[in-house]
């Protein structure tokens, strides 16, 4: 009995263990404080943070499919993001409030993804990996100037709000009492949904790496030579990796659409969010590891909630000063986080994780 | 007979005669001459101004095998830089006749050289030297740079578009042959082509572009005979930041009003041209900038605001004929 329920977590997480005392800490406090958000800190704006919190966790470790485990960096996730979150967007909004426009809408952004990252990688990972880079932020830009601009369908630059199915409303109450002290409403049965399916999405995802298929990504990023030599194609596999990262990025962005009641272009799609969020998670956590962009996702979302209250007093404090105002002024918050970004690409380039890793790593052979 | 008949094999004449082609399958589909006329001419000088964005990150690219997203960055810093000297300058700028205006470009030409050339020396030497040789890296800490640049131009031109006016001699259009053509497209136009004349000459007659040349072909070979590769990274590097400066100048008066954006914006387009005109070549830069900067003048025109998309379609085309793009570069 006692040998059955390790394993049976072991295969939960594909035996992919954290590797660091440190580490599974921090991602089981993850974990626990997210099931228990609602709970945990009751209120409208920590249940946004947290969902938010869930939906770039799954945001950023699909990224990290395309991005650590086959070495290649695309600018388009965000589109692929912004595809999903329009899919329900607009069948919400044109089908009617039903679970089936739901479906529907989110099925076709997939549908689509899945057909645009084919296509991509198709037309660029013949050439080179550079161009791939290239040719996703000309694809990205595009799409983005599509959604502005046709605006029968999308709303253009302001987007679309729209009703939720019922049972997601905050009118909708499933029990009568408050469940320990926090209303029992549509907007935690929304939380739920969005924690379940992020979480089953991430340990699918740690399925896949950890495949033979996962393996195959991690020999062409090792070495692209060798790799093919022993018979793999590195296009079908880069492409392969590229429509599962899309097409988890589509529903992750249907997620977000649920939660915000709304979807427009710099919601979902602009790339700020692409390089300010999907970038920045991936590789401050640790590329190549999947539980780093987790962990990128849960340190950034809360940098951007709350850095920003922070350098507000600090910019205060130094009023007087020449130039360190202006610094440290709470607009300027991603100047520091891009020099967090540039620190950590020199001199962590495994980011948070692979640092902890190493540091465990030393400690036992010590 | 043989040496002509080698000269002319040398040349990729179907590569050669896409522009013209282009340019002749849009006249058509437009319809009428002086609007063909005008549409070609504001495409050359779009196509000029992005062929001094462009050019830098090719030659940066070929030698150096660097790939920069922080480009942009530069571009805005010239295009601010601009503001700054039309600001300084505000007797010279109402003032009439060319003498005038041409001091202001002048000067304002000067400063995007001498400030965005020492701002890339900054970058090279503290970024980019670190990540020589991987891409990936390269991709990655160049966009946290453009991060990083992008704040500090804020901080210190502020958030708040600044409009900027082009000097008083340059304003206004002349008619040729019934078509409208702005003066300053055509200041574009002569600017682009000097500067394509002189990165040609500065590469194909002196010892500096043979090194160029050379390392572009074979870098461990240059470093073998004892030349110092690094100085010559620094040297390419800091050229095509200024070259970046001198675009965001000239895209700045154009536009009429410089935002941090301005630069990065016009990252998507110059990626295009790289990639159509072949990574690293500076001929295949010049005749993809032109194809890019007519391609968005036409389509504008036909179907507005899906310009960006004709031009991937543009690219897409070019890739599935040579995946190299159009005049790739010969690497040993």
């Amino acid at each position: 009995m006692s040998a059955a329920r390790p394993r049976l977590f072991e295969r939960l997480i594909s035996g992919d263990w954290p590797r660091s005392r440190v580490l599974a800490l921090l991602l089981i406090v993850t974990v626990v404080c997210l099931a228990f958000a609602p709970f945990l800190v009751p209120g409208t704006r920590p249940l946004g943070v947290a969902s938010r919190i869930c939906i770039f966790i799954l945001l950023a470790a699909s990224y990290d499919i395309v991005l650590g485990y086959t070495g290649i960096v695309s600018f388009a996730h965000a589109m692929f993001f912004g595809f999903g979150a329009y899919g329900v967007a607009i069948g919400l909004s044109k089908l009617g409030v039903a679970w089936t426009s739901v479906f529907l809408g989110l099925g076709a952004a997939i549908l689509l993804s899945a057909l645009v990252a084919l296509v991509i990688g198709l037309i660029s990972l013949r050439v080179q990996a550079l161009f791939f880079a290239m040719m996703t932020l000309a694809v990205a830009s595009f799409a983005l100037i599509l959604a502005t601009q046709l605006r029968d369908l999308t709303g253009g630059e302001d987007g679309l709000t729209f009703s939720l199915p019922q049972i997601l409303t905050p009118g909708f109450r499933f029990l009568e009492e408050p469940l320990f002290g926090v209303r029992a409403d549509g907007r935690l049965v929304t939380y739920y949904l969005v924690f379940t399916v992020a979480l089953a999405l991430f340990l699918l995802l740690l399925r896949i790496v950890n495949s033979p298929f996962g393996r195959v990504l991690q020999a062409i990023r090792e070495n692209e030579f060798r790799a093919e030599a022993l018979g793999y194609s590195i296009v079908v596999h880069r492409t392969l990796a590229g429509v599962i990262g899309a097409v988890m990025a589509t529903v992750a962005g249907g997620l977000l659409a649920l939660v915000l009641r709304y979807n427009g272009p710099a919601a979902s799609m602009s790339f700020e969010i692409m390089v300010d969020s999907i970038l920045l998670m991936a590789v401050i956590g640790g590329m190549g590891t999947l539980y780093g962009p987790a962990l990128g996702a849960v340190v950034i979302v809360m940098a951007q909630y709350y850095l920003q209250p922070g350098m507000e007093s600090l910019s205060q404090a130094l009023t007087g000063l020449p130039l360190l105002p202006k610094l440290f002024h709470p607009d300027r918050w991603l100047l520091w986080l891009g020099v967090l970004f540039v620190v950590i690409v020199y001199f962590f380039p495994t980011g948070i994780v692979g640092r902890l890793r190493e540091n465990s790593a030393a400690g036992r052979r010590r | 007979m043989t040496a002509l008949k080698s000269r002319l094999g040398d040349h990729d004449w179907a590569a050669y005669a896409v522009l013209p082609l282009f340019m002749l399958i849009a006249l058509p589909l437009v319809g009428n001459l002086p609007t063909w006329l005008t549409l070609t001419v504001a495409g050359a000088a779009m196509g000029m101004m992005l062929f001094l964005m462009a050019s830098g990150l090719t030659l940066i690219f070929g030698l150096m095998d660097v790939i920069t997203f922080a480009h942009g960055a530069f571009i805005s810093l010239g295009a601010y830089l601009a503001t700054d000297v039309v600001r300084a300058l505000p007797g010279l700028l109402e003032q009439p006749g060319w003498p005038a205006a041409l001091t202001i470009l002048a000067v304002a030409l000067t400063a995007a050289i001498l400030v965005a050339g020492l701002a890339g020396w900054l970058f090279e030497v503290v970024i980019i030297r670190r990540v020589y040789g991987s891409h990936l890296r390269q991709i990655l800490i160049t966009v946290g740079g453009l991060i990083v640049l992008q704040e500090l131009l804020i901080v210190v031109w502020g958030a708040n578009p600044i409009p900027v006016q082009k000097p008083a001699a340059l304003r206004g259009s002349i008619i040729v042959a019934g078509a409208a053509i702005e003066i300053y497209r055509l200041v574009a136009v002569v600017l682009g082509i000097v500067v394509c004349l002189a990165l040609q000459f500065l590469l194909a007659r002196t010892r500096l572009g043979l090194l160029v040349r050379a390392g572009v072909e074979n870098i461990e070979m240059v470093e073998a005979l004892g030349f110092r590769v690094k100085r010559l990274f620094v040297g390419v590097f800091v050229a095509g930041t200024a070259l970046a400066g001198v675009g965001g100048v000239m895209w700045g008066l154009y536009q009429g009003l410089v935002t941090p954006a301005i630069g990065p914006e016009m990252m998507i387009l110059v990626f295009i041209i790289l990639i159509i005109g072949g990574m690293g070549s500076v001929g295949g830069a010049f005749v993809a900038a032109i194809l890019v900067g007519l391609m968005t003048n036409y389509s504008g025109y036909l179907t507005p605001k899906l310009a960006l998309g004709a031009n991937i379609l543009l690219m897409v085309a070019v890739l599935l004929w040579r995946p190299r793009g159009l005049f790739p570069l010969v690497k040993s």
